[in-house]
């Protein structure tokens, strides 16, 4: 199983933190990797720009692939601003075919549209990751994007941030996720591990999504350009959010409506009924199923948790104002925010969504039974 | 004594150990009762006097002579019209056990015969071929244990229904609501559905036993069942009735019974469930319906506005059509418009290697709600036995090559696909549909299975009974005679349905619980399948296990 947590802070704060309350939470999990995704991100050695600039994450995991990676960065016209330097302890690193961690900031594309933008640097990220997986994997990208950060790696969650001295405060952010495991269930491969990442959507997954496959084939089928990979069966959760929003153009409530529908009875009565009856049908094949806790993130440094429709895992949310966190473990929201009320920690129910807003003044716990607020007349 | 040049034979001639089932008689236990020979539909045992000469020598007295032996027993016809069919209903009847038919397990000659006056053989039922199925032999092995709690088929809530109808991609969807646009019409229903069988192929007392426990099923145990008429129209009394809507009616090429039906449609109360349109099914592919005239009963010609007593040969194709296109676009269009595009329309074709071609026609057709697919061992009411055993596609591998044609396009929730054809053949019948339902049918449809479990059919792929077509069905099943139809009660029949269908609810769980599957009926969800035959496993894109 794998354990989660996630902090959002107004101050930027280091991303050990929150591997500290990983190791809180140490007792459910086998350790077996880290992912880590960064938002607000803020170096100590180079002054980011966010409207500017974006950052590259990944790992090159040779030489040759380092200068293979230059060349096609150069050819597809991006300017090299900043490359962030880890200083690495390679004896704590599981993995020996790790040449280089790559966190490099790059000039944002001129002369084309935000949504030109978008596509193509996701088709670099997508172009990139083709690229190394026709050499043999030995170049890895995870993302692409502005002000976001992400590291994943095989080892235990700890030893992995010793190792690439992530205590040394030269990388901070306002938004940290990170998941403690690599999927052992199936072969290890670095893009199985959680949070996925597409066009500044993140999610991470606790628990096993059993309606894997149909949902997979229906979103590889829909031809959208990012919808592959599918190394575990919790990509698809990330690229739901990711069709919700950003296709359908549907407010973040809506993905729940989606991924786990109310039933007959309870659409009956609900104020928006006749037109979520028909979301689910149409959606039908990205209802999900298995137990999961459902954390994910937006580029707006919006942080939100969903639960499955039996409410088979649990998750807690807890903070105060300014600083709040999710876990998989309530010890896990301890460990990030000590000194909240713990009186206020809440653990939501099959119909929640909890919302950790970008202002972080308060959390919003929003339930299915209420109405949302829809673009369109609906 | 007779000379052996004497003993007359003809090229028919059989004896009763040629015959598919031999009759065993025990004269030390009948009654001589008679209920056997009066039950006997084929009129296959005959009571009948007997005398054995018993040659007697009395040495002494130096006299020869004969003693002759009188006994009463029942015999065996022999010739094709009345050879016994296996049903059973002798021994059923019979107060002592003493009599019943015993298959023949050496090969039998009648096969040869069954073609007497240049008739081929026609007959009911379903086709003749044993053993286990291909969907019989599939496993669900993907099971989630430790990598996770598995779900309590007993206790948890499950979403077992599926989608009738067209469903619309997500983005048109909103698109459409936003603009008020005509959204397609679906049902949420039940997914084992009581496929098509006509009122004239079945008896009153079955269809009206099939419809009270389809209705109390929807209303009582909250299982949305819905049963499919066959060609020839429905009752005025349900058409009129508010049990409409658990109807599927029926249009196929002879066009039966559609008089009345739109002539009812300003009194309908409710919209049926859904229209399914015949081009074609599974036991007799490329043939259209046929009632032979045994069963054309007053009420039945009054149905389907025909005289009484006459075959009712339904064309192969629809008369007013000459290519897929037009048929996809004009009947499935004109019978929208009759229910004003609030009622879905679907077409049911044989399972054959044109299946995808017809599937990709109705996927650019905004009005095509959905398609079924009925392979090689569905089962009918009268056809050739050429037909039924010999001619058609088997229901797997046509549904999964149809369904990832789907996938591959992008559409597989657009178009649901429904499967038939020899589900629940060896009565696995929630095991058969749900692993359909993984390979991609959105439901499956069942004939055979709810004619024995809910009525009792005799029938098997033995040969037993299946004289279906000529109405004489021993369980009154399929008889239009009032003596036969008698014997079976509409409540027991109603009864059946309602415990078949818990059953089967039960079933579903027990086998999504362990896939870790309950918030939506698992279509498409092959990861789970297993099969132990490599060829079969590859064709299927299922996994191979041993
Ligand atoms: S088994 Fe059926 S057909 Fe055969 S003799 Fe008995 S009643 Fe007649
Ligand atoms: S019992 Fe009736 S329905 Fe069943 S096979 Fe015999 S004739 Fe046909």
């Amino acid at each position: 199983m794998c354990r989660l947590a996630l902090k959002s802070s107004d101050t930027p704060f280091s991303p050990y933190e929150v591997l500290l309350a990983m190791e809180a939470m140490q007792e459910g999990y086998d350790g077996s990797g880290l992912g880590l995704l960064m938002r607000g991100v803020q170096f100590a050695d180079f002054k980011y720009e966010r409207g500017k600039q974006v950052i590259l994450s990944g790992i090159a995991h040779t030489e040759e692939a380092l200068h293979r990676l230059n060349g096609l960065m150069e050819s597809r016209g991006f300017e090299q601003k900043y490359d962030h330097e880890f200083t690495v302890h390679p004896e704590m690193i599981e993995a020996a075919d790790r040449f280089k961690y790559i966190v490099r900031v790059y000039k944002k594309p001129e002369n084309m549209t935000e949504v030109e933008i978008e596509d193509y640097l996701m088709h670099t990220r997508l172009f990139l990751r083709r690229d190394g997986e026709e050499h043999g994997g030995d170049l890895t990208v995870f993302s692409f994007w502005s002000d976001v950060v992400m590291i994943k790696e095989v080892g235990w969650p700890l030893a992995i941030g010793d190792a690439l001295s992530l205590d040394d405060n030269r990388i901070t952010a306002r938004v940290v996720m990170a998941q403690g495991r690599q999927n052992t269930n199936y072969g290890i491969n670095l893009y199985a591990c959680h949070p996925f990442f597409i066009q500044g959507i993140s999610t991470m997954t606790n628990g096993e999504n059993t309606a894997f496959v149909p949902i997979k084939e229906w979103l590889e089928g829909k031809k959208i350009p990012g919808y592959t990979g599918y190394q575990s069966d919790s990509e698809v959760f990330t690229h739901i959010l990711h069709y919700v929003t950003r296709r359908l153009k549907l407010p973040l409530q809506a993905y729940k409506h989606v991924i786990t529908p109310l039933k007959n009875e309870e659409l009956d009565v609900h104020p928006q009924g006749d037109f979520l009856k028909g979301l689910r049908i149409a959606c039908r094949r990205l209802i999900i199923d298995g137990p999961n806790a459902v954390i994910g993130t937006l580029p707006d440094e919006t942080s939100m948790l969903v639960m499955d429709a039996k409410k088979m895992r649990p998750a807690t949310v807890g903070g105060k104002p300014g600083t709040w966190a999710i876990a998989s473990e309530m010890c896990g929201v301890r460990a990030l925010v000590p000194d909240r009320d713990p009186a206020f920690d809440f653990q939501p129910m099959r119909e929640h969504t909890v919302i950790i807003p970008p202002d972080r003044k308060e959390l919003l716990i929003w339930t299915q039974f209420d109405p949302f607020t829809l673009p369109q007349a609906a | 004594m007779d000379s052996v040049r004497s003993v007359y034979t003809t090229p028919s001639s059989l004896t009763y150990s040629d015959l598919p089932w031999i009759i065993q008689h025990r004269e030390d236990r009948c009654t001589l009762c008679g209920r056997c020979t009066s039950v006997c539909p084929v009129n296959a045992i005959y009571l009948t006097y007997r005398r054995q000469r018993v040659p007697k020598l009395d040495v002494l007295k130096k006299k020869r002579g004969n003693e002759y032996r009188h006994f009463v027993g029942i015999r065996q016809h022999t010739s094709i019209a009345k050879k016994c069919i296996g049903c059973g209903m002798c021994s059923s009847v019979c107060p002592n056990e003493a009599i019943g038919p015993v298959p023949n397990t050496n090969e039998h000659r009648t096969v040869f015969h069954q073609n007497q006056k240049g008739e081929a053989w026609k007959r009911g039922g379903r086709r003749n071929k044993t053993g286990a199925t291909i969907l019989d032999r599939i496993a669900f092995d993907r099971i989630s244990m430790l990598t996770d709690p598995a779900l309590d088929a007993g206790r948890h809530e499950f979403n077992l229904n599926t989608i009738l109808g067209r469903v619309l991609p997500p983005e048109e969807y909103l698109r459409r609501k936003a603009a008020g646009e005509w959204i397609p019409p679906t049902r949420e229903i039940f997914p084992f559905i009581i496929g098509s069988m006509s009122f004239g192929a079945l008896s009153p007392n079955m269809w009206l036993g099939l419809l009270q426990g389809v209705a109390y099923c929807n209303e009582v145990l909250g299982i949305p069942v819905v049963m499919a008429t066959g060609e020839g129209g429905c009752p005025p009394w349900v058409l009129k009735s508010p049990f409409l809507k658990y109807i599927i009616l029926q249009i196929a090429s002879g066009y039966f019974g559609w008089d009345e039906i739109i002539r009812a449609i300003p009194e309908m109360q409710c919209d049926p469930a859904a229209i399914e349109i015949k081009y074609g099914q599974g036991a007799k592919p490329g043939d259209g319906g046929l009632l032979m005239w045994f069963k054309v009963s007053k009420l039945i010609a009054r149905l389907r506005g025909v005289p009484e007593g006459v075959d009712l040969p339904s064309p192969p194709v629809h008369q007013t059509l000459y290519s897929i296109e037009e048929s996809v676009m004009k009947m499935i269009q004109t019978l929208s418009m009759a229910y004003s595009f609030r009622v879905p329309v679907y077409p049911k074709i044989s399972g054959s290697t044109s299946a995808k071609s017809v599937l990709n026609n109705l996927v650019r057709n905004p009005y095509a709600g959905g398609m079924l697919i009925d392979g090689i061992d569905g089962g009918t009411g009268a056809a050739y036995n050429v037909s039924m055993d010999a001619t058609g596609h088997p229901i797997a591998s046509n549904l999964r090559e149809c369904y990832l044609d789907l996938v591959a396009q992008g559409r597989q929730n657009e178009i649901p696909l429904f499967a038939a054809g020899g589900i629940g053949k060896n009565g696995n019948v929630t095991q058969n549909g749900m692993a359909l339902i993984m390979l991609g049918a959105s439901g499956v449809h069942m004939g055979k299975y709810i004619m024995q479990a809910c009525a009792g059919c005799l029938g098997n792929e033995k040969g037993r009974c299946n004289v279906c077509n000529v109405g004489i069905c021993p369980k009154g099943i399929t008889s239009q005679n009032p003596k036969l139809f008698r014997r079976l009660d509409p409540d027991d029949v109603a009864q059946r349905v309602a415990e078949t269908f818990m059953a089967i609810r039960t079933e579903m769980k027990k086998i999504m619980a362990p896939l870790g599957r309950s918030q939506s009926l698992p279509i498409g969800m092959s990861d789970a399948l297993g099969i132990d035959d490599s060829d079969v496993a590859e064709r299927l894109k299922i996994k191979y296990i041993c």
